[in-house]
């Protein structure tokens, strides 16, 4: 990772591209740099602190916040009062470890890469210029970034929301939205952000929490677009908790006195100017891209669109104009956590495709000395107390943790290092080890969340196993938590030392575990997902069988015409299936079924059954492309009379429109509903689409859109703004006054009730197409054959909304397109190259290594009750037929992940988890109360 | 009552609630030192016989957090 850097220039070509890298002075060593914080404590430069949004400050040497990778001090060179006036060095003086470098410069690097991958990110709208919304002047307005930071436990009032005018806490707070988004009027950002209206109903419900009952936030919107997974969900329940919408633009924001109070004056849903009192105001302001992306992608001479964003196509959505570069996350559109995630995963696998032939030739893999047998031998436990430079030794006393620690069974060393974690310590521990012939060692110093992979590879170096090892967490839950009182932390060192010298004296070596990995993917569904999905695979040397249930390739895309950036579909298609079809890397089964399945990752046994006969098929990787369709409904008269029509039916059959002078759009048809609570993402867009085709074909014709919010996110906004110039009417509907479409004998009868008007309207109208729901697949089935889970909508559920947006839980199986969620063209293909990204991990090794640390069934003491099967979140253990002595609980290590639910709920103590066995933790527990 | 010190042992799921925890001492916020940390892999391990050996053993209470 090179940090505080940029690139200066890039020449060459995809497979070899040099990079140069211009990396700046950070004036600190980042391998003696401890994060131990002193510096800044002493650093007598105050700040004000960016990622705080300037509520706070910081000091002049600093991490941005507590989380920061890699978590090393930097020095602010234009705040620092020794660069800037001669004089202090406090940070040097005071360091522990002597990290400062005030003599650092800055290198250029220069690197050597096949593919470059882009991820400069966003901006969020500078709000300044907008004087109507007062942000520069009015203390109490503020920008949805400065009140997340109000909002964060970690940030400026420690969560604690408060007015910045007075410190009151507000009791009414209003949310503007589309600040610096879909406006051509006061900026040149014609787009929608995206994930405004989200993150502002997630800042109301959090502040909703912090501020109790009474506390009223209210939201001002244009379209509130909740088109994510469960989005829609969310905002049902803020609606439920009290938040309050408001479908209107403030115009004026006014202090009404010296307090910092805000009048907001408005215009209603019935035209009526209104004026009403909140305590802040926070203005939800919209994306930009990075200027330093913006930069990054002129010095790779790439190309941008006309936004500013990075040029992509709806078919190849990662990849940039110039071959080898690819471009993920809010620098090549705006969108949010789960789709950046997926691109980021995406671009990783095409970066892969080209550089295949030379995967692996770099790795080096570490050899360790053969391990000594010592599992058997009394426990000789070596304890190394470590003083953290002073953030240990300056709050407890270390000489009496370690002298205390001597008095202890089973102790046969004790002592206190500076730096435990130092290069000369760890290869000094492995001499003691040695010489000593420890064959246990606790480590009283950090947290092993950080720092047990370091000690255990130094034990490992010893001969000893890696599992032959604790840690005693006396910084980070002790002296730093416990600073002012000296005595106690001293008094809960010994404890911890105590407790985990106690269970170190029971652990027991355990050998590593490797699964062998059959070198194919299975992948259902033989749609634009499957497809992708499995040619990414095969281009980069892995083979994958294609399951499609129907007889052809293509899935829901056989029906649609174009992408929403304009891009032929069928022609894509077809290529798509040509490439599939001809690639001696794919097996595609038509006609076929998955109808069992067992395994765990680099080993599945799935059954499929075509025409009859039944193959078995053994592969390391899952990928489910199970697809969706739209709905079909008996909702306004559909199937009932053959103009009313629903998504591409229209498009598909021009003739239809030939002599069509009035056409109805109705959106949410199916969606957004009691049945079908969700979104379906992509209706607004069509219809859009749809719109403009028949009014740029033939301009007489009269085209309604009756919708109830329009949900045309990120660039597709344009086609909105399109839309409205060529004239297509939009009229609002809600879902307590749905329209009314009836038959008469000149053609159909709209009826809809027109907000703006305030009236009743009713529409001739010779053609109505639907935008219905789109639908899972009947996925349960496959869910149940892997042991997957699906939402109530029969959606997949990824193993994390956010962050693991195509894993499941299990490992080895990924998901993508339609069977995750109603989505686009563009993102099924960036996702299906996601989800084939994450099974090359997988496919990519011979034998992948799992963690030891699983469950083992005795089955001399288990009775089969099957309670650990049902418990276990991750289908790692089953129930086997034990020949006639009814069934037995069987673990599957390579799906078992450690958490012990089995162990804790088995009745007869039947199961132990290694290296967390009832003796080994009890041993602590115990040890913990003396 | 006034000046009693309970020993608490707190079973902490390594993935969620440690590092909570940990993430406190890398702030700085002061708490009074009365809790004594077991790490688990899940609060889901935790037995109830172990919460029941803490209390025999000398413990004033359990916290389980995950």
């Amino acid at each position: 990772m090179i940090t505080l850097s940029k690139v200066t220039s890039i020449t060459g070509e995809e497979g070899n591209f040099t990079v140069t890298v211009k990396k700046y002075p950070r004036y600190v060593d980042m391998d003696a740099c401890i994060a131990c914080g002193t510096c800044a404590e002493k650093c007598p430069a105050k700040v004000v602190d960016e990622f705080n949004e300037g509520l706070a400050k910081r000091k002049a040497i600093y991490v941005p916040y507590a989380q920061a990778v890699p978590l090393k001090y930097a020095i602010d060179r234009d705040n620092c009062i020794y660069f800037q006036k001669g004089r202090c060095r406090a940070c040097e003086k005071f360091c522990p470890t002597k990290a400062i470098r005030f003599d650092d410069v800055e290198t250029d690097i220069t690197l050597q890469v096949g593919s470059v991958i882009l991820t400069a990110g966003f901006t969020p709208f500078n709000p300044a210029k907008f004087d109507n919304y007062q942000h520069a002047r009015f203390p109490n307005v503020v920008t949805s970034m400065e009140f997340e930071r109000i909002l964060s436990a970690g940030g400026p009032f420690a969560g604690h929301v408060k007015r910045l005018s007075d410190g009151v806490e507000p009791k009414k707070i209003a949310w503007l939205q589309c600040v610096g988004s879909r406006d051509m009027n006061r900026c040149d950002n014609p787009y929608c952000s995206s994930v405004c209206c989200m993150y502002a109903i997630k800042e109301s419900v959090i502040a909703k929490e912090h501020l109790g009952k009474d506390f009223q936030p209210t939201i001002f919107y244009m379209d509130m677009r909740t088109h994510g997974k469960d989005f829609e969900k969310y905002y049902d329940r803020a609606r439920e908790e009290g938040v309050r919408f408001i479908r209107s633009r403030v115009h004026t924001i006014t202090e009404v006195d010296a307090s910092g109070t805000l009048n907001l004056a408005y215009v209603s849903d019935t035209g009526k100017r209104v004026e009403e009192e909140f305590d802040m105001v926070v203005l939800s302001v919209g994306m930009e891209p990075a200027q330093s992306g913006i930069d990054a992608a002129n010095i790779l001479g790439i190309e941008l669109n006309p936004y500013r964003f990075v040029k992509t196509a709806d078919t190849s959505p990662v990849s940039t104009s110039r071959k080898g570069i690819y471009v993920a996350g809010s620098l090549q559109g705006c969108k949010d956590i789960p789709q950046s995630v997926v691109e980021a995963s995406a671009a990783a696998c095409q970066a892969s495709v080209s550089l295949s032939s030379a995967r692996g030739t770099l790795v080096r893999d570490k050899i360790f000395p053969a391990e000594l047998h010592v599992a058997a031998d009394t426990p000789r436990i070596g304890v190394f107390v470590c003083n953290c430079g002073i953030n240990i030794g300056g709050i407890a006393d270390v000489p009496a943790v370690a002298a205390y620690a001597k008095t202890l069974p089973h102790v046969a060393y004790v002592e206190e290092d500076l730096f435990a974690c130092s290069q000369d310590t760890q290869e000094k521990m492995v001499d003691v080890i040695k010489k000593e012939k420890l064959n246990r060692i606790v480590v009283a110093a950090c947290t092993p969340r950080t720092h047990e992979p370091l000690f255990q590879e130094t034990i490992r170096n010893a001969g000893l196993n890696a599992y032959l090892f604790e840690m005693a967490n006396i910084r980070n839950q002790c002296t730093w938590v416990h600073s002012q009182e000296k005595d106690k932390a001293t008094a809960k060192a010994k404890d911890l030392v105590r407790m985990a010298i106690s269970r170190a004296s029971l652990l027991e070596p355990i050998p590593d575990l490797s699964v062998p990995v059959s070198k194919t993917a299975l992948v259902i569904g033989g749609g634009i997902a499957g497809m992708t999905a499995a040619l990414s695979l095969a281009n980069q040397g892995f083979s994958a069988t294609i399951v499609e249930k129907s007889g052809i390739l293509g899935g829901a895309a056989l029906d649609v015409l174009h992408t929403w950036k304009g891009e032929d579909v069928p022609s894509y298609l077809n290529d798509l299936i040509r490439d599939v079809s001809a690639n001696s890397n794919i097996t595609v089964l038509l006609n076929a079924e998955v109808i069992d399945a067992s395994g765990f990752v680099g080993n599945f046994e799935t059954k499929v059954r075509r025409n009859d006969s039944i193959q078995t098929i053994l592969h390391g990787a899952t990928i489910i492309a199970t697809g969706g369709k739209a709905a079909r409904v008996d909702e306004y008269g559909y199937g009932k009379n053959p103009r009313i029509t629903r998504w591409h039916d229209l498009e598909n059959n021009p003739e239809m429109l030939a002599d069509a002078n009035s056409v109805v759009f109705i959106q949410c048809v199916g969606s957004r509903d009691e049945n079908r609570p969700y979104c379906s993402r992509i209706c607004c867009t069509t219809s859009m689409m749809q719109a403009i085709a028949i009014r740029e074909k033939s301009p007489d014709t009269s085209v309604f859109i009756l919708y109830r919010d329009i949900r045309t996110f990120g660039e597709r906004e344009l086609l909105y703004k399109k839309a409205r110039e060529l004239g297509v009417v939009f009229i609002q509907y809600s879902l307590d006054k749905k329209p009314v479409v009836t038959e008469t004998p000149d053609g159909l009868l709209v009826d809809v009730f027109d907000p703006v008007l305030q009236q009743p309207l009713q529409i001739q109208a010779d053609l109505v197409n639907l935008a219905t729901a789109i639908e899972s697949a009947p996925n349960e089935d496959i869910a149940g054959f892997y042991k997957l889970p699906l939402n109530a909508e029969k959606f997949f559920m990824e193993a994390h909304a956010k962050l693991r947006p195509v894993d499941f839980a299990s490992d080895g199986i990924f998901v993508c397109g339609l069977a995750h969620y109603p989505k686009p063209i563009d993102e099924s293909i960036a996702q299906a190259m996601a989800a084939a990204g994450r099974a090359a991990t997988v496919l990519s090794k011979t034998a992948i290594s799992v963690s030891p640390l699983v469950s083992k069934v005795d089955t001399g003491k288990c009775i089969g009750c099957g309670l650990c099967a049902e418990v276990c979140p991750f289908g790692a253990i089953i129930l086997e037929d034990a020949d006639g002595k009814g069934y037995r609980a069987k673990n599957i290590s390579a799906s078992c992940k450690g958490c012990g639910l089995c162990a804790a709920s088995c009745p007869q103590k039947a199961i132990e988890m290694l290296h967390f066995k009832d003796e080994q933790i009890l041993a602590a527990v115990c040890a913990a109360g003396r | 009552m006034e000046n009693f010190e309970p020993k608490i042992v707190a079973f902490l799921c390594n993935w969620c609630a440690y590092a909570g925890a940990d993430l406190a001492g890398v702030s700085r916020l002061q708490h009074p030192s009365f809790m004594r940390t077991v790490r688990v892999m899940c609060s889901g391990r935790v037995d109830p016989i172990f919460i029941i050996q803490a209390l025999k053993n000398g413990c004033d209470g359990a916290l389980v957090a995950g």
